[in-house]
């Protein structure tokens, strides 16, 4: 996963409320097996309307998205972070996130920065005018041309996987000496608790 | 142990702590673990070019579902029918290919004891209370049914949990809902957990893990649990908890990945544990008065546009808060819905009753009493029905509703998911509407252009009857 620290660029002011991972990304895209190629599907229905904001040539490749509550909520698929991704997305400002998909983002070098709505309405206004926006996750600020300072909170473990573009697997699996002491525990105490498929 | 009260979501995180890290995530154990076709080939994938095994194979079960088509698996000779979609058929292939490198237990399309992985876990017993367990899909918080802690996870969960057998997470905060009294004659389940749903709104669960409370769930039957946690994740709660009791352990016993003898007893009296205790403190608690529910119905593009089969279709108007008047005035032009019309002159041309929301057994006979003896109207075009397994489209055979539902003028097909999603052949024309008994009324979920009316089996059939929403409880 791609490093995030700093991103800086003009915003797409989505703005609407429960965007769902079917909006994301429809379920005729999940289909492949890579995790490519998904940015052409991405917010299809929405791109289907004229005039609409990921088409507008001020918006084009912009790094950052804001939207509105309950951004991502629905579906776990995580092919919704990929198509973002793919579109260059690398950022989304809301006031919440579904606890699913602001994980799945993490994962894929996506940052979900949670603001209080009238940050978030604040926000919406400066995109709108084409100014870009500065997100410093060091730092943990949104900030604008026009002086805006907007602190957001992420979780320490989130932000330093997201600085570092760490693999959490890798980080787990040098835990296995503890993993294992927990499964032999467990297989004595509760022998019918790991057999699972084999019972 | 510890001596503070604690909530059944608290003693079952507790029970899976391999270690707190400092920044207070912590490494929970997952004890069992679902895959399907959709979300884990990038996970499979990236083990190998990592070269990394699956710890724990036994704790894992591959089941195909979201992609299967519906109609015939084999033919007259009974040989296997290809999946005429090349993406779809390489997508289910890499499934079997994994499970097969990978050690996994795969079930296959074709086999009796396939079906919707959710509907396949409590059947075969691999789902158990009080353990932990995950999928790659949301509705894995229908297992919470049985008291078990579950929930959806992204493709790189799945591959966290195959190649370690834990995730790394936050804890969820513990929320109550309560339900006080009992539900009215002819109102199920589905029309309780859409009802909350309205009430709490589809954010109302976020950052938490519900825990369904109250007299109408302990005298709710295993399949009706499942039902109501299946769509904690409407709320945004990424889990929803029933606690276990005497109806769960006879669900369970004598199924085929249960625990049996010894290990049965020893199950049983550790599962006898896991309830709230007295005092326990939920950092949210919501009180529903069981008798305010009604058949319900959604009239919008998220679940939390539910309301009574005898309302109307709301005003944007009528919303206080201002995203909400522009979200509804965007679901209602997507709808095609005019404010003010009552709920019940509203056609319908579709109707699919299935999902691991509403396609077990019960659901099936809940949908067949109603539909004994007629037929569907004339404006309705596209009738199914898609059994959650295999398992339950034969018992569902053994009772005759089948041929109900056929004479009835639906289709009887095959196990899956189906119309839920729209990923196989199995989709709503644009700009037509369908009584559904799944779980999302989302933009394009069911095809795009699809609008979809989230109802119950026996409402799913009122509908198909009248050829429009309809309050049950009139045909019965």
């Amino acid at each position: 996963m791609q490093p995030l620290t700093r991103v800086q660029g003009r915003a797409i002011p989505l703005g609407l409320k429960n965007v769902d991972t079917d909006i994301i990304i429809p379920a005729k895209w999940l289909k492949t097996i890579s995790r490519e190629g998904l940015g052409a599907g991405a917010f299809e229905a929405l791109r289907a309307e004229p005039g609409n904001v990921f088409d507008d040539p001020a918006y084009k490749g912009a790094p950052i998205l804001i939207a509105g509550d309950n951004y991502g909520c629905g579906s776990s698929r995580e092919h919704a972070a990929w198509a973002m991704l793919d579109l260059g997305i690398r950022v989304v400002i809301a006031p919440s996130f579904s606890d699913i998909h602001s994980g799945n983002a993490v994962k894929n070098g996506i940052l979900p920065v949670v603001l209080p709505q009238d940050a978030v309405d604040r926000l919406l206004e400066v995109a709108r005018e084409g100014l870009e926006i500065t997100v410093d996750l060091e730092a943990q600020t949104v900030t604008t041309p026009y002086q805006d300072r907007f602190v957001f909170e992420i979780d320490p473990f989130r932000k330093h996987c997201l600085l570092n573009g760490l693999d959490e697997v890798g980080l787990t699996m040098a835990r296995s000496e503890a993993i294992g002491a927990f499964e032999a525990a467990r297989a004595a105490a509760q022998p019918w608790l790991m057999r699972g498929t084999a019972a | 142990m510890a001596s503070r009260p604690r909530t059944l979501y608290e003693k079952i995180w507790d029970a899976h702590v391999v270690e707190t890290r400092d920044d207070g995530t912590a490494l929970i154990y997952i004890d069992r673990h679902l895959v399907h076709e959709v979300t884990s080939p990038q996970a499979f994938e990236a083990l190998k070019i990592a070269g990394r095994a699956v710890r724990r194979p036994e704790l894992t079960l591959a089941v195909p579902d979201h992609n299967l088509p519906t109609t015939a698996r084999l033919d007259a000779d009974g040989k296997p029918v290809p999946i005429a979609d090349p993406e779809s058929a390489a997508q289910l292939a890499a499934l079997e290919v994994n499970a097969s490198a990978f050690g996994i237990r795969y079930i296959p399309a074709t086999a009796k004891e396939q079906g919707i992985v959710h509907v396949v876990g409590p059947e075969q017993g691999f789902s158990l209370p009080g353990t932990t367990i995950v999928c790659g899909d949301s509705h894995t918080a229908c297992h919470g049914g049985l008291g078990a802690l579950a929930f959806g996870i992204g493709t790189s969960e799945v591959e966290h949990v195959l190649a370690t057998q834990t995730l790394l997470l936050q804890q969820s905060k513990p929320m109550e809902v309560r339900v006080e009294g009992d539900l009215g004659p002819g109102v199920s389940a589905k029309d309780l957990i859409l009802h909350i749903i309205g009430k709490i709104g589809a954010a109302g669960g976020s950052g938490h893990v519900i825990e369904y409370r109250g007299r109408v769930f302990e005298r709710m039957t295993i399949e009706e649990r499942l039902t109501v946690c299946n769509m904690s994740i409407e709320a945004g709660a990424r889990a929803g908890l029933i606690a276990p009791d005497d109806t769960t352990f006879a669900y369970l016993k004598g199924r085929p990945m249960a625990p049996k003898g010894a290990d049965w007893d020893a199950a049983v009296a550790y599962w006898r544990t896991l309830r709230s205790d007295d005092g326990a403190i939920f950092a949210k608690s919501v009180t529903i008065a069981a008798g305010d529910v009604e058949p319900s119905v959604t009239w919008g593009t998220s679940p939390e546009d539910v309301v009574p089969i005898g309302g109307r279709v709301p005003h944007p108007e009528d919303f206080a808060d201002e995203s909400k008047r522009v979200a509804a005035q965007k679901s209602l032009a997507y709808m095609g819905l005019t404010p003010g019309t009552p709920m019940t002159q509203i056609p319908i041309e579709n109707v699919f009753i299935g999902s691991c929301t509403n396609s077990r057994i019960e659901d099936l006979r809940a949908a067949a009493a109603v539909l004994k003896g007629r037929r569907k109207a004339a404006n309705v075009r596209w009738a199914i029905v898609v059994p959650g397994s295999g398992l339950v489209k034969a018992q569902a055979e053994k009772e005759g509703l089948d041929k109900v539902f056929i004479d009835a003028g639906f289709e009887w097909r095959e196990p899956g998911c189906s119309a839920c999603l729209g990923m196989n052949p199995d989709k709503v024309p644009a700009g037509e509407r369908c009584a559904s008994t799944s779980n999302r009324n989302f933009v394009g979920r069911q095809g795009p252009g699809a609008r979809t009316h989230l109802v119950s089996p026996a409402m799913a059939a009122a509908a198909a009857v009248t050829g429009r929403l309809a309050d049950v409880r009139d045909l019965v």
